[in-house]
Formats: C-alpha cells, sequence, structure tokens
C-alpha cells in the first residue's frame, strides 16, 4: 500500500474525521427499534481508560446499556464494573456473570452481545479485536494506537476498508481531532493563515510512567500482560504508545504521511529488569512528500525538563499546539494570527463519545477515523524502526516489514517470543544489528 | 560490614534527632536537607498568637463574619514546594539515582504517585518553579515522605494557620496594606506572570519571611471549605477537617489569578473540574490535570501531635473519584 501524499488524497480519507462528509445513513440494526430504542455498549479490555471511556458514553445523555464486558484478567473486569455500577445504576448497567468474559478470546462473545463495542485492551490486541467488530458488523470506539507493528497496521488498514464498505462508524481515541484548539488552528493552517508548512517538532518528553512488578507465581505471559508497558508486542513502546499523539498532529498538519524516517534511541535511564525491552528515548525525523521535515522527539528521563507539544514552521508564519489547549498562529513578525482561547474548553475525551453517540442514535454514518488511525500509528512505528536499527526507512520498506511480534500461540502457559535471560533482564534493540523488518 | 553500616546509620539517626530537638528547643528559622540529595528548603518560626480571621469583605460572604482565633506557634517553609523536592518523592528511581547511598527501606515501602500521563509542568518548567497540580492527597502523602526520609512531622497548613501567616500580623487586606496595584511587588499575578508559573522567591517576602504567599501557585490546605464556616469555627486552633473530596480549602490565589481576586482573607475552593482531562477511571488519586495553578506549602507544628495521630494523619484512605 502507498501512503497518500497529496492533499486531495488526503482529503478523501480524513475529510470525515474534520465533520465534512456525511455519507447516506447505515441500516439500523433491529436493536435500535427496541422498545425503549437503547443501544447496547460492550466494552473490552477494562483498564483505566476503558472504564473512562464507558464513563463517557453514558454521559453524553443518549440511552445506552452496558451489556458485556471482557478482560483478559477477572480482576481487572471486576474493578471496572465497580464503579460503572455505583455511578449509573443496575437499569443501565446490565452485566450478569454470564457476560463477564475473561481470558484471551472474551473479546469475541462480548463483542456478539453489542451494537456499539469500545476497544481498550494494550494496542497490541487492537488488530484483532478490530476486525472480529468489523466482520461482526459493530459501531466502534477504539482506543489509540491501533498497532504495535507493521503486520498488525496491514489488519487494521484492511478491516477498516471492510468498515467503510459496511457503513461502520469507527471513532479513534487521538482526542486531539476532537478539541477545539487543534480543530480551530490546523483548520486555519489547511487554509493557509501561515502559508505552506515547511517543518516542524514534535515532542512528548515526561518522566515516565508506571511499573507493575511481577509477582510469585506469574507465568512469563501472565508478567508481561500485566506490566505490558515495556514489551513491544503489546505496547509498541512509548512512540508509539504516548508519542502517536504528537505524530499524529504532524500528519493532519501535513495533510499526509511520511516517505522517508531516520533517527536514534536508546536505553540510557530506564534500565531495569522490570522495564522490559523498550526505549527510554527516539528522536526521529520524518520527511514528507514535499521534502519538509518533522523532528519528532519522546523521551521517558524522570528529573529532566518536560515537554509535550507540537510546533509548526510555515512559509508565513509559525504554528503552537498543545493538549493544554494552546492553538497559536503568528507571523514572522511575531503578530499573532490566532490565539485559541484556552479557557473553558470542551474535554475531548468527552466530545469523541458525545459526536460518536449523537451520529449513532441519529443513524448517521459519519465517522471513518481507522485510517488514518492506522497510518499515524504506523509512521511511529516507523520511527521506531528507525531507532532500533538505526537505518533510514521509507514508509513502504516500513508497511511491508515481515517481523511480527505477536506470540504464535496466546494462552497463559505459552511464551511470549521475547524472554529474559537468566538474571531476569530482556534483550532490547541495538541500533546497528537488530532487524526490524 | 551490614552490621557495621547499620550501627552507623543508628549513629547518624541520632544525631540527627538530636539536632532536631535542638532545634525545637531553638524554634528558630532552619534549613532542611532533604537527606542523600542537595535539595533543601527553610522553615521560618510562626509565633503562637491570636488574629482576626476573615474579613467584612461584602463582596466574598464566606470571609465573613471576621472572628478571633488564636493559633498554637509553627514553622512555615519560606517557599512553595518546588519541582526540585516534590518530583524526588515522584519518581522513586529518580530518587535513587540522584541520592547518595541507599534511600531506605521504609521509604521504599512509601505509596507513591502514579506517574501522571501528561506534562504537569504544563510546558512552564521545573527548576525552581512550583511543583503544581497536584491534589490534596498527594501533598499530604509528600509530608509523609518527607517524614519517613526526616523524622518530622510536616504537614499541610490548616486554613487558619495560613491565613494567620499570610496576614503576619497585619490588619488589612494584604500584609502591605489596601493598595491592589501594589502587590505586583509581592506576587506573580495575572497582571505580570506571562500566564505562567514563576520561579519561586523573586519577589518581595511577607514581614514573617514567607515569599509567594500571594499568587504564583495557590497553597492547598487541610480543610473542607464550607461558605458558612466562619458562622460556627471554633476559637482554638480552628481547621474544618477534610471528609468529603470537594471541596476543599486553596489559599493565596495564583499566576492566573487578578489583583483585585487576591487578599489574604479570600477563600478558594477545590473543584471536581480540574479533573476533567483525566481520561482514566477512577480518576487519579494523585493529580489535578487541569490545575496548573495549584500548589503546596509545609508547615510544622512547634508541639507536633503523638506518634498515633502522626500515622493517623498520614494514612488516612483517599476517597475514590469517579
Amino acid at each position: 500500500m502507498k501512503p497518500e501524499h497529496s492533499r486531495r488524497n488526503f482529503m478523501k480519507t480524513s475529510a470525515i474525521i474534520t465533520g465534512g462528509i456525511l455519507t447516506s445513513p447505515f441500516v439500523l440494526p433491529k436493536a435500535y427499534a427496541a422498545p425503549d430504542n437503547h443501544l447496547k455498549l460492550a466494552l473490552i479490555g477494562c483498564g483505566g481508560r476503558g472504564t473512562g471511556a464507558v464513563f463517557q458514553a453514558f454521559e453524553t445523555g443518549h440511552p445506552i446499556k452496558l451489556v458485556a464486558m471482557a478482560d483478559a484478567f477477572r480482576d481487572r473486569l471486576d474493578g471496572s464494573l465497580k464503579p460503572i455500577l455505583d455511578k449509573y445504576g443496575a437499569e443501565k448497567v446490565v452485566v450478569p456473570e454470564e457476560r463477564k468474559f475473561v481470558g484471551f478470546d472474551a473479546y469475541k462473545q462480548a463483542i456478539a452481545e453489542a451494537d456499539v463495542v469500545i476497544l481498550a485492551t494494550p494496542p497490541g490486541f487492537r488488530p484483532p479485536h478490530f476486525e472480529e467488530a468489523v466482520n461482526q458488523g459493530k459501531q466502534i470506539f477504539m482506543e489509540k494506537p491501533v498497532a504495535t507493528d507493521a503486520a498488525g497496521i496491514r489488519r487494521v488498514l484492511a478491516a477498516a476498508e471492510i468498515a467503510k464498505a459496511k457503513k461502520l462508524n469507527v471513532v479513534v481515541g487521538l482526542q486531539r481531532h476532537y478539541q477545539s484548539n487543534y480543530r480551530e488552528t490546523i483548520q486555519r493552517i489547511h487554509d493557509g493563515a501561515i502559508g505552506d508548512i515547511t517543518g516542524g517538532q514534535v515532542y512528548w518528553n515526561d518522566g515516565g510512567v508506571w511499573v507493575r512488578e511481577r509477582q510469585p507465581g506469574q507465568t512469563e505471559m501472565e508478567y508481561q500482560m500485566r506490566n505490558w508497558y515495556y514489551f513491544n508486542w503489546l505496547c509498541g513502546d512509548h512512540i508509539t504508545e504516548q508519542h502517536v499523539h504528537n505524530i499524529d498532529v504532524a500528519n493532519w498538519v501535513k495533510q499526509g504521511y511520511p516517505v522517508k524516517a531516520e533517527g536514534t534511541g536508546g536505553r540510557l535511564v530506564r534500565t531495569g529488569k522490570e522495564h522490559g525491552e523498550i526505549f527510554d528515548h527516539h528522536v526521529v525525523t520524518f520527511t514528507y512528500a514535499d521534502g519538509s521535515v518533522i523532528h519528532s522527539e519522546c523521551r521517558h528521563f524522570p528529573g529532566a525538563a518536560n515537554r509535550v507539544d507540537e510546533s509548526f514552521q510555515g512559509t508565513k508564519g509559525k504554528a503552537y499546539l498543545s493538549a493544554g489547549n494552546h492553538g497559536n498562529l503568528s507571523d514572522w513578525k511575531g503578530n499573532a494570527i490566532y490565539s485559541h482561547n484556552r479557557e473553558n474548553n470542551v474535554n475531548p475525551y468527552q466530545q469523541e463519545h458525545n459526536e460518536l453517540w449523537d451520529a449513532l442514535f441519529k443513524g448517521e454514518y459519519k465517522f471513518a477515523d481507522a485510517e488514518n488511525a492506522a497510518k499515524s500509528t504506523m509512521t511511529s512505528i516507523m520511527g521506531r524502526y528507525a531507532t532500533y536499527s538505526g537505518k533510514v526507512l521509507t514508509w513502504e520498506e516500513a508497511l511491508n516489514g515481515k517481523v511480527d511480534l505477536f506470540p504464535e500461540k496466546l494462552a497463559w502457559d505459552t511464551s511470549p517470543k521475547v524472554l529474559p535471560n537468566e538474571d531476569g533482564y530482556y534483550p532490547h534493540a541495538i541500533p546497528g544489528k537488530t532487524q526490524v523488518i | 560490614m551490614l552490621f557495621r553500616y547499620r550501627i552507623l546509620l543508628l549513629f547518624i539517626a541520632a544525631l540527627f534527632t538530636a539536632w532536631i530537638l535542638k532545634n525545637r528547643e531553638l524554634f528558630e528559622a532552619y534549613t532542611q536537607v532533604i537527606p542523600g540529595t542537595q535539595v533543601k528548603f527553610t522553615m521560618v518560626p510562626i509565633p503562637g498568637g491570636s488574629f482576626l480571621m476573615g474579613s467584612a469583605n461584602e463582596k466574598y460572604s464566606d470571609e465573613t463574619p471576621a472572628h478571633r482565633v488564636e493559633i498554637e506557634p509553627f514553622w512555615m517553609c519560606t517557599h512553595e514546594v518546588t519541582w526540585d523536592a516534590f518530583e524526588l518523592f515522584l519518581d522513586k528511581n529518580y530518587e535513587t539515582a540522584i541520592s547518595e547511598g541507599p534511600i531506605g527501606q521504609v521509604v521504599d515501602g512509601l505509596s507513591r504517585p502514579s506517574l501522571p500521563y501528561l506534562d504537569m509542568t504544563f510546558g512552564m518548567g521545573k527548576e525552581g518553579k512550583p511543583a503544581i497540580g497536584m491534589t490534596q492527597y498527594g501533598a499530604i502523602q509528600y509530608c509523609h515522605w518527607l517524614y519517613l526520609k526526616t523524622g518530622i512531622f510536616y504537614r499541610l497548613p490548616t486554613e487558619a494557620e495560613w491565613e494567620y501567616a499570610a496576614k503576619a500580623g497585619t490588619k488589612s487586606s494584604y500584609f502591605f496594606g489596601e493598595d491592589a496595584k501594589k502587590l505586583s511587588e509581592y506576587a506573580w499575578i495575572a497582571e505580570n506572570s506571562n500566564e505562567s508559573t514563576q520561579k519561586v522567591g523573586l519577589k518581595k517576602a511577607n514581614p514573617w519571611g514567607l515569599f509567594d504567599i500571594y499568587g504564583n501557585v495557590m497553597e492547598w490546605t487541610s480543610d473542607q471549605y464550607e461558605a458558612d464556616f466562619y458562622e460556627r469555627s471554633p476559637e482554638k486552633n480552628p481547621q474544618n477537617p477534610s471528609i468529603k473530596l470537594y471541596p476543599r480549602v486553596v489559599r493565596g490565589g495564583s499566576y492566573k489569578h487578578k489583583a483585585e481576586e487576591i487578599s489574604s482573607a479570600r477563600r478558594f475552593q477545590s473543584e471536581p473540574k480540574w479533573k476533567q482531562l483525566d481520561p482514566q477511571i477512577p480518576k487519579s488519586q494523585w493529580w489535578f490535570p487541569e490545575a496548573p495553578f495549584l500548589g503546596m506549602r509545609l508547615v510544622r507544628p512547634l508541639n507536633p501531635p503523638s506518634p498515633e495521630e502522626i500515622k493517623a494523619y498520614y494514612t488516612k484512605a483517599p476517597i475514590d473519584d469517579y
């Protein structure tokens, strides 16, 4: 598959996201016409984010019933159900024992119970879960990133095509697309407010995230599943798991995807056994079809300066954006062109559900976020391939990469592909040696 | 070797305790070094006494009635807690990396904050800048960590202690008088902050040596906010213990507040919407992703409570937020 570099092609795939196209309504499943007219929701992946997404679905005020939940672990499912039930009550939260599904295959059964599904497991599972939801014809909210390797991306892209053909709404939790400072500012950039974008810098530099310690009696599979952030088949490294947000903004601003990536990264301060195989820093330059370059930097260094934002330079001015509701455009003399009002902005995590559920209850087909999400995730994976291998990679090379990180078989007693050595440390990529594609 | 090492540690601990006792007798300003690091802060004595708490301000009726309050002596930190110190508590690996020698078994078992999923500096920088966005629970757990490291009972001020220290014996709206225009000499506020926190201690201090008591960041107290609390507040060491998660009292205004919104008596309250941007449920016990204007300042009572009371203060379970 080729990246779509031209503005015209990009618009074709992403206009829906920015709210332009409204095609004919999808066919209402029978459940929609049920006497009390509610939609049935299933949650796949019962962590804090999935639980939060269920709250946001309910907060839309639409008649929704949570009818099924699935997780690899029973304790995670129970821990998620409690606050949902406490907050929204047994009328709306109808998850009896027979619709609590636990284990690696739990998602299939839970998806079958619902009209709408929330896919919020660690990202390594997103390709099979998304495929299944599309095959079963469900409306979908899924979290970012949408895969952890090129093999997964190809599956998501293929399923995204089927979702379009079936007119299934797909919203992806790249919530900056639903945040008003990004929408307002990037629309102005696309309208030419600062000319053509010639370069940019996108950052996710902070102190890092949680660690879950190994518990006695855990199999290697269970340990990796619990401490998933540090294993690539599950997480994709933080360049994918977190920094995809900022890389996605670069693609959005550039209205395309990079043709080439090169970079440097490593493990400098986060080097424990509990830190698995992921790097603690990546610095990548992404080159786009028009020759413009985006500098991407992400690191987990506690004590060092933090920076999570996006800057762009154009022929007529510059842009500064952040999740803290910054959206500033100015010319090269420093005159403000646009300054987004940072006060009283709508919570983007709520907004993405407001828009999705409004469309669902109107019977509209309005959202096809999966393709862009897959390509932005792919961009981040290409960055990781570049830092892991030390090689310069083209989009085609990266997207067609043959290395599949996923275990041959998923079971508590089978082994993931990356295992600790006798001292408990995991092998990690060595630039110049490691094969990534 | 190990045994010898333990003896040495005990000896150091004994010396340290002796130093603390000496210091306590003196009730003077002192510098607290966070053990094993170069990070330090200064505590100044706030003499016991009585003052008129609140105001007769009709604009903010929760400041009324002004009422007489007696306060026991305590030390207060001259500055707001900075990231330099708070980040040691935030991240055990970082603390271990930066500390000379082991960080200690007890501290090792402490409950630490979840690492924030967002950049909690909000792009405003760390070095010398106030730590921001922590919940009251997180602020108290920072005190707990300091207690385990130093053996000294640090805690949040009560609302009454905070106002007593801010007023520093004055009766005017500000400790320097009534002229709001002068506030920029003493505080980082909307008019001069360029919409950002600033390094602590760059402005003039109050008469008791406290910097940034107005502006820069709002400061946590331990009290529940109730608009009518002053109508029934006890006279001696009043406090309104936090039972509900919201609202709780924060004081002093911040870099986002205009001069006219700030005074010694002005009461602010915590809000659930400060956690709106937290995408997880249950929401973090530790962080307010939409309160970059909120920080903390330490106090230490001259007469510490019993070890049981100290333990109870630090180990109060957080309330689920969803």
